[in-house]
């Protein structure tokens, strides 16, 4: 019965072409988008979001990480309310070095999205391209890279996120430690999540090898990994981009677990992860902004982009289980 | 039955090699040890003598070999920063996880499995609506945010339960301590198990559900009502026991994250177990405990599986006879 | 009109006195009757009615056989007899009479305990219709004691006896197997034991046969004209298949878009079928036993439920249709003994001249 309600009748998983975004609104994704309010307020809270942190320089009332900006006597301010010794107001207070907590934020913000669209970008590369290896080449290659998948399928991402980081930290000298840790948490995160993407490309390609364009094309004389990416990509956006959502949404969750757990970025280049871990001591003491505004922010970040995942999901509906 | 249960044994013992080579390799050639165990100030004989002492002037072969009998016997070396045994510090604080875990892992079961069923059943309630919208929250939230937030209500609001440590414990046979036995180690269990249950309970519940909703569509459940079965029956005889095959594995699995997970809920709550020691380990690149906490987990993630695969068989009676069929 | 229906129906039964009478003598009630029965859909596009007033009767030890293209609302009638239409659909009027008792409107729980004890059902797979971890013995036991005061041993023994009586080979060996363990044909066996294992005066059949091998299919439907036979149960056997009707049913009863085109006893509407629709499914349907040389079909396609051309639903596809036809719907007419079409110019030529 169900099939009878228009929720269902939108699109399997439409292949969708390079260049269709002009028609997007027109589109059936455009029509189920303009039909869900959650998508559209989480859209809404993404680009606020991912605004503030790219013009944070502009926006931040402080540079935080500007020593001379700063007056530990506007420590502890709290928010909306005047300081007791300067009189300076912050909307959202200050830490206790009277660091603007609103550009805290920003500048956290900033760290934890380039850190999540940086990771994410790193799976993406490398799941498609060893997703088309073992798809294309099959033999050994094919049961090296679906191996060392499934193995690290056995184990959470955010565990192998965490040895590879405990790995590079060995490998970097001390004194460039602080410098490489947002690279090394790129890395990390990056490394442990690119098998679904692999997973997803691998069964296209199985699938695609065999069609006849392939067979037609080597007969012409093309090489066939060159014929099989155009085709092959083109088929597995709209997985991959659902994929790349939900994976950004943890990203950034795994960053900010990190960075908590203090193996991430350093308070020098505080994320909002490690924003919420000095706020963390604070909690006890009644400065609770210093912790509440920054896992806020994380909370509205991980939740829309969770959810603009999850609406994509649904209005692509790919095989994605 | 018994090749298919040989089959997953070996498939088992061949992960474990590759990660007791992966063990073995951070063990080898991450950092050199020496570095972090003398400090600034030291001589050239003491470097040597430490190296002789480790080991680490032995060829490689010799290493691994050693690496793998010593591991098999629980010898996984001395910690560089307490210079003591890691087999003997893991064995200290492994109660401490355990206990969390078994008390976690019991909560999202119990829950996870009840609140799929009510869900699925009364896919219109109420009740419903409000615990999936919870759950959508409660997949989002990162786990340190919920045991923040959870340390927030119930110790600096209400201060009802402690915010940190195992409380009082009672030692238990020759290593074993436990929190079970006194009413400040058991108050102190509450917040962490819900901490690091919350996530997996959502889990297990929306797979519950979705699974028993695809069930719920299947003819034979059709059939079953068209025979004039009990609503309770169809749902739990019928529909329930279906649903269970593929809930089995991932609660397995969950399971298994559970004890990785306890990393961060033992952060929060500085609960003295395993995550915690794993935690501090990474931050003082201690390797020979991070070896050892990665073999010793990763026994545990395939003993697990191995467990949800055999399980999968009792429950399945179609794997009992063609039990390669399944084995992909 | 209710009148009018009534006349019809007892014009019906007489048609039906050629076929052998039921064991319990039988009575001159219908076990089921089926009154101008409505089953609607609401969705937000409007109103769907995949079944539109139909009626018919079923008397003990007999076989109707209903046919018609896939979406012609054969199965949803047999759902809304059982009760067991899927939310939104519901009966929106018209009744359904169970030995002359309405049950259209009864409580669920009233209707779960009529399920399987008085109404059994059969599904088209067999395959997908067993529990899979459950013992086959287990499913019976289970159904039996639902609806029987007896004890478990008792269940049990029923059980065997009911496998015996479908003829499953090695029946007491056989109780603690699970589905899997049998084929198709056997599996459809034990489908219906289990679908009358609590003895019901009334089964349902849904496309029985479709899911099986040919030759299993000739095996299942002598089963069932055993059972109905001895048993003396009413039997409604919902079909596509023109050639499982020729081979079991008594009657038939044949549907489009919802509503009855055509009904009678199954040699005069065989032979003589009286509905263009049903003219033309016989051209379209291989007997060979008709000797055709060739298949015709019907132009176009069932309409979409929520696209139904107004008056005769088949006007737009009928070769007949006149301007009449597109302006009132044909009621019922009665065409011979106990055979009734639904058309304004019902065939007249003799169907052997027209498939020449």
């Amino acid at each position: 019965m169900a099939d009878l309600t228009p929720d269902t009748q939108v699109p399997k998983a439409p292949a969708p072409r390079p260049g269709a975004l002009r028609g997007f609104l027109e589109s059936d994704v455009g029509w189920s988008f303009r039909h869900s309010p959650v998508a559209i307020v989480s859209l809404i809270v993404v680009v606020i979001l991912v605004c503030g942190a790219v013009f944070a320089p502009w926006i931040a009332p402080h540079n935080p990480f500007d020593p001379s900006t700063l007056n530990l006597m506007n420590g502890f301010s709290a928010p909306m309310q005047p300081n007791a010794f300067t009189g300076e107001v912050f909307w959202l207070g200050t830490d206790d070095q009277g660091r603007d907590v609103f550009s805290t934020i920003l500048y956290g913000l900033r760290i934890s999205l380039f850190v999540g669209f940086a990771a994410v970008m790193l799976a993406l590369v490398l799941g498609i391209t060893l997703g088309l290896l073992a798809g294309y080449l099959g033999g050994w290659t094919e049961t090296m890279i679906m191996r060392l998948a499934d193995v690290q399928l056995t184990f959470p991402a955010i565990l192998v996120a965490m040895l590879i980081f405990g790995i590079a930290k060995g490998v970097i000298p001390i004194e460039y430690r602080d410098q490489m840790a947002i690279w090394v948490l790129i890395l990390a995160i990056g490394l442990s999540d690119w098998v679904q993407f692999a997973r997803v490309v691998r069964g296209a390609t199985l699938v695609e090898k065999n069609r006849e364009y392939v067979a037609a094309a080597r007969l012409i004389g093309r090489t066939g990994p060159a014929i099989m990416v155009r085709h092959i990509l083109p088929n597995v956006l709209s997985p991959v981009l659902v994929i790349a959502t939900i994976s950004l949404a943890l990203a950034i969750i795994a960053e900010a677990t990190l960075s908590f757990l203090g193996i991430g970025a350093p308070p020098t280049q505080p994320s909002l992860g490690t924003l919420i871990r000095i706020g963390q001591g604070f909690l006890f003491s009644g400065e609770w902004w210093i912790l509440f505004f920054p896992a806020a922010t994380l909370l509205a970040l991980a939740l829309s982009v969770n959810l603009l995942g999850d609406w994509l999901r649904d209005a692509l509906n790919p095989k994605l289980r | 039955m018994l090749a298919y249960i040989i089959r997953r044994v070996f498939q088992s013992l061949l992960v474990l090699l590759i990660v007791g080579l992966i063990a073995f390799s951070m063990f080898r050639f991450v950092g050199d040890p020496i570095d972090n165990m003398l400090g600034q100030e030291r001589t050239m004989e003491d470097i040597d003598r430490l190296r002789d002492q480790l080991g680490l002037n032995d060829p490689f072969v010799v290493q691994y070999w050693n690496f793998l009998t010593g591991a098999m016997q629980g010898d996984f070396g001395m910690s560089y920063r307490q210079g003591r045994p890691v087999a003997e510090i893991l064995l200290e604080r492994a109660p401490a996880t355990l206990e969390l875990a078994g008390v976690s892992a019991l909560f999202a079961i119990v829950f996870g499995i009840g609140f799929g069923v009510l869900t699925a059943i009364r896919r219109d309630g109420v009740l419903a609506n409000v615990v999936m919208t919870v759950s959508l929250i409660g997949v989002s939230l990162p786990t340190f945010l919920i045991g923040i937030l959870l340390i927030y209500i119930f110790s600096v609001e209400l201060g009802w339960l402690p915010s940190f440590g195992r409380g009082e414990v009672v030692r238990v046979g020759s290593w074993w301590t436990t929190g079970f036995l006194t009413e400040s180690g058991l108050k102190a269990l509450i917040l962490p198990s819900i901490t690091l249950g919350l996530y997996q309970m959502t889990l297990i519940m929306r797979l519950v559900r979705s699974e028993m909703l695809e069930v719920l569509r299947q003819d034979y459940i059709r059939f079953a009502r068209a025979r004039g079965l009990r609503e309770r029956s169809v749902n739990f005889r019928h529909a329930l026991k279906n649903t269970m095959v593929p809930v089995i594995t991932v609660t397995g699995l969950q399971l298994g994250s559970i004890i990785a997970f306890a990393i961060i809920t033992e952060t929060v709550f500085q609960w003295p177990g395993v995550g915690l020691l794993f935690i501090n380990a990474i931050q003082f690149v201690d390797i020979p405990v991070m070896a050892a906490y990665l073999m010793l987990i990763s026994v545990m993630f395939v003993g697990i599986n191995l467990i949800v695969d055999l399980l999968y068989v009792a429950i399945d009676p179609r794997l009992r006879a063609d039990t390669t069929a399944r084995a992909k | 009109m209710a009148d009018r229906v009534q006349g019809i129906s007892s014009r019906l039964r007489e048609g039906t006195a050629h076929k052998p009478a039921a064991p319990d003598g039988g009575t001159d009630k219908p076990v089921l009757s089926l009154r101008d029965l409505v089953v609607e859909i609401p969705t937000r596009y409007g109103v769907l009615r995949p079944v539109d007033g139909v009626s018919y009767d079923i008397s003990a030890g007999e076989i109707l056989g209903v046919v018609g293209e896939s979406g012609a609302g054969k199965s949803m009638a047999g759902n809304a007899v059982i009760g067991l239409l899927d939310p939104p659909a519901r009966i929106a009027s018209g009744q359904v009479r169970l030995n002359g008792e309405s049950i259209e409107s009864l409580p669920r729980s009233e209707m779960r305990r009529l399920r399987g004890k008085q109404i059994g059902m059969v599904f088209q797979d067999p395959l997908t219709s067993l529990n899979p971890l459950l013992p086959i013995g287990e499913q019976l036991a289970e159904t039996i004691q639902e609806h029987l005061p007896v004890t478990r041993r008792e269940a049990r023994a029923r059980a065997l006896a009911g496998l015996e009586e479908v003829g499953i080979p090695g029946a007491a060996d056989r109780l603690d197997s699970y589905p899997h363990e049998f084929s198709g044909g056997m599996r459809q066996r034990v489908v219906i034991a289990l679908a009358l294992c609590a003895e019901p005066c009334m089964l349902i059949a849904d496309e029985p046969t479709t899911a099986l091998d040919v030759s299993v299919q000739a095996q299942i439907i002598a089963l069932l004209k055993r059972l109905c036979r001895e048993r003396g149960m009413a039997v409604m056997l919902v079909t596509h298949d023109m050639g499982v009707i020729a081979e079991a049913a008594d009657r038939v009863a044949v549907m489009y878009a919802g509503r009855l085109a055509e009904i009678g006893p199954v040699a005069d509407v065989l032979t003589a079928p009286r509905h263009p629709y049903t003219y033309g499914l016989m051209g379209s349907t291989p007997l060979a036993a008709r000797g055709q040389r060739r298949l015709n079909q019907i132009p176009g396609a069932m309409p979409r439920l929520g696209h139904m051309p107004e008056g005769c639903a088949f006007h737009p596809r009928c070769p007949k249709a006149a301007p009449a036809c597109s302006q009132s719907v044909p009621q019922p007419v009665v065409m011979g003994d106990g055979h009734l079409a639904a058309c304004h110019f019902p065939m007249t030529v003799e169907p052997q001249e027209a498939a020449q």
